[in-house]
C-alpha cells in the first residue's frame, strides 16, 4: 500500500518535472551566468527583464568566487562570470581564459555593521569601542572580500588586534553566514554587505555605514569568458546590465553602488 | 504538487538528485560486491590495505575531494586528458562526473555493510555448500549472497540517501548548472544564499519526507526479511 503510494507519487513527480522542463521557454540562446553568491538574489530578479527585452535566456548558477575561479581554470562551461571581487576576474582575463576588454565593474558593494535588534548599532558605531558586546560576525577576511572590508575597518579603528586576542569574532565562511549568525541572534551584530539588509531604502534593525575611506572599495567585476561560442549574446547581456535604466536602477535599490 | 509549490528548477532538481543516487547505488553494488567480498575472504597481506583505502572517503572534506576530482577530470587531470585522448569530453560539469564523484564518496557506505555482511555468514555455512559440490560461483551467489541479504539493503539505503544528501562534492565538481549537474541540495543552499527561506523550507521538507518514508519502508522490510533467510 505504501509502497503503491510512494510509486504514484514518485511517478507524478516526474511527470511534473517533464511537464517543467517542456515549459521552458524556447529561447535564441542560452547564457550560462556564473554569478557571486552576493548578486544571484539581485540577478534572479533582473533575469526576466532582460530575457524579455532580448528574448535570450540566463541560466544562473551561484557560487564563490573562488569556487568559480578553479572551476573555469578546469574549463567549466560558463559563458559569462559576475564575480564577487576584482582579483579573479582579472587573473582569468590576464590569463587568456577570459575575453581581452571585455572586464569591468557592475557593481561596487557597501559595507554595513548590522544588529536585527533596534538600538543596538548607533548610527556612528560607537558601539564598537564600547565593548558592551559578546560577539561580531565577520566573513573569512583571506577569501571574502566583505571579511577584507571588516579587518580594514576593525584595523582603522585600532580594534582589530584587541578583538582578536579576546575572541570576540565569529568568522564565518562568506558573508551569508556572517548575516546568518547576525539574523539568528547568535552574534550581538555583523559585518554584513548592505545588500543583504536593505529592502529599497529601509533597513530593518540598527546600523552604521562605515565611511567608505576606511576601506578599499568592493567593486565586483564582469567577464566574458574566452571559451563562450556566444560572445554576441554574452556582451549584449553586460552592455544591458551596465547601461539600461532599469536594470541599473534594481542593482542600486538592492544596496550596491554603480559607476557611471 | 503544484507549479507554485515548487519551482521549475527545484523538480528538474528533484529529478536528477534521484536519478544520481539511482544510479549510483546500482553501480556501487555491482561495484563492492565483488570487492568486499574479496576484502572479507582474502588472506593476503593488501586486505588492510584495501580495508583503510575503502574507508578514505570519508575522511576528506566534501569540497576537498570534489577539489581533487575536479582537478582530476579537468582538461589537464590525468583523467581529463585520458579522456580527451579517447576522443570523449572530459567528465567535469557533466552528469557522468557526479556519478563517478558520488561513487567515491557513497563507497564506504556499501562496501562496509556488505562486508559485515559477509562476514557473519560465517565460512561454516560456505564449507558445507562445498561439501555438497556447490562451485565456489555458486556457493557465492545461492549461499553467501542470500544470507548477507541484510547487507545489501542496508548498503543499498545508505548510498541512496548519502548521494541524495551530498552536496560538497557535486557543488565543486558539477558546477551548480540548473538541469544538468544541479541536485535537489544545491537547489536548497541557493534558495537559502537568495534569502529565499520559503522555498528552502518546502524543499528541505520534502528530502526529508520522502527520505524518512524511504528508510521507514526498508528498515520495516529488513526487521521481516533474515530469520527466514537466516533459517534457509
Amino acid at each position: 500500500m505504501t509502497s503503491r503510494a510512494l510509486r504514484g507519487a514518485s511517478l507524478l513527480l516526474l511527470a511534473a518535472a517533464f511537464a517543467a522542463a517542456l515549459a521552458l521557454p524556447a529561447a535564441a540562446e542560452q547564457l550560462n551566468v556564473a554569478v557571486a553568491a552576493n548578486f544571484f538574489g539581485t540577478l534572479q530578479k533582473l533575469a526576466p527583464e532582460f530575457e524579455q527585452a532580448s528574448g535570450n535566456q540566463l541560466v544562473l548558477s551561484s557560487g564563490s568566487s573562488g569556487q568559480f575561479y578553479t572551476q573555469i581554470r578546469e574549463g567549466a562551461p560558463f559563458d559569462v562570470l559576475l564575480s564577487a571581487d576584482t582579483d579573479r576576474p582579472r587573473q582569468l582575463e590576464a590569463d587568456g581564459l577570459g575575453v581581452a576588454g571585455s572586464r569591468f565593474t557592475y557593481a561596487t558593494g557597501t559595507l554595513v555593521l548590522w544588529s536585527p535588534k533596534a538600538g543596538v548599532v548607533d548610527r556612528d558605531g560607537k558601539v564598537l569601542r564600547s565593548g558592551s558586546y559578546r560577539m561580531i560576525g565577520i566573513a573569512e577576511p583571506r577569501n571574502a572580500p566583505y571579511g577584507a572590508a571588516a579587518q580594514q575597518v576593525l584595523t582603522a579603528l585600532g580594534l582589530w588586534d584587541k578583538l582578536n586576542q579576546d575572541k570576540k569574532l565569529a568568522v564565518g565562511e562568506n558573508i551569508n553566514q556572517a548575516w546568518q549568525f547576525a539574523a539568528t541572534g547568535n552574534v550581538d551584530m555583523a559585518f554584513v554587505a548592505l545588500s543583504q539588509v536593505s529592502n529599497g531604502d529601509v533597513i530593518a534593525g540598527s546600523y552604521w555605514l562605515p565611511p567608505q575611506s576606511m576601506y578599499a572599495p568592493l567593486d565586483q567585476d564582469a567577464l566574458i569568458l574566452a571559451r563562450t561560442g556566444k560572445r554576441a549574446t554574452a556582451e549584449a547581456f553586460l552592455n544591458w546590465l551596465r547601461k539600461d535604466p532599469q536594470a541599473v536602477a534594481t542593482i542600486k535599490a538592492a544596496g550596491y553602488h554603480v559607476r557611471e | 504538487m503544484s507549479a507554485s509549490f515548487y519551482s521549475p528548477d527545484d523538480l528538474v532538481a528533484l529529478w536528477i538528485s534521484l536519478k544520481l543516487a539511482a544510479i549510483t547505488v546500482v553501480l556501487l553494488l555491482l561495484l563492492c560486491t565483488p570487492l568486499a567480498w574479496w576484502l572479507e575472504m582474502t588472506r593476503s597481506r593488501l586486505r588492510v590495505l584495501g580495508e583503510a583505502m575503502a574507508a578514505l572517503p570519508l575522511v576528506l572534506p566534501p569540497t576537498v575531494l570534489g577539489f581533487y576530482l575536479l582537478l582530476f577530470l579537468g582538461p589537464h587531470g590525468w583523467g581529463g586528458r585520458l579522456m580527451q585522448g579517447l576522443g570523449m569530453q572530459p567528465l567535469a560539469f557533466s552528469f557522468g562526473g557526479l556519478v563517478l564523484g558520488s561513487m567515491l564518496y557513497s563507497m564506504p557506505f556499501v562496501i562496509q555493510p556488505l562486508q559485515g555482511a559477509f562476514q557473519s555468514v560465517g565460512a561454516r555455512a560456505l564449507e558445507v555448500a562445498a561439501t555438497l559440490r556447490a562451485s565456489p560461483l555458486d556457493r557465492f551467489f545461492t549461499v553467501a549472497v542470500p544470507l548477507a541479504r541484510r547487507g545489501f539493503i542496508t548498503g543499498s539505503v545508505l548510498a541512496f540517501a548519502h548521494t541524495l544528501g551530498e552536496f560538497g562534492v557535486v557543488l565543486m565538481l558539477g558546477g551548480n548548472i540548473p538541469g544538468r549537474t544541479q541536485t535537489a541540495s544545491i537547489v536548497i543552499f541557493n534558495h537559502v544564499e537568495a534569502f529565499d527561506y520559503a522555498a528552502a523550507q518546502r524543499l528541505s521538507a520534502t528530502l526529508l519526507i520522502a527520505c524518512f518514508a524511504l528508510l521507514l519502508i526498508v528498515y520495516t522490510a529488513n526487521r521481516r526479511v533474515p530469520e527466514t533467510a537466516a533459517s534457509a
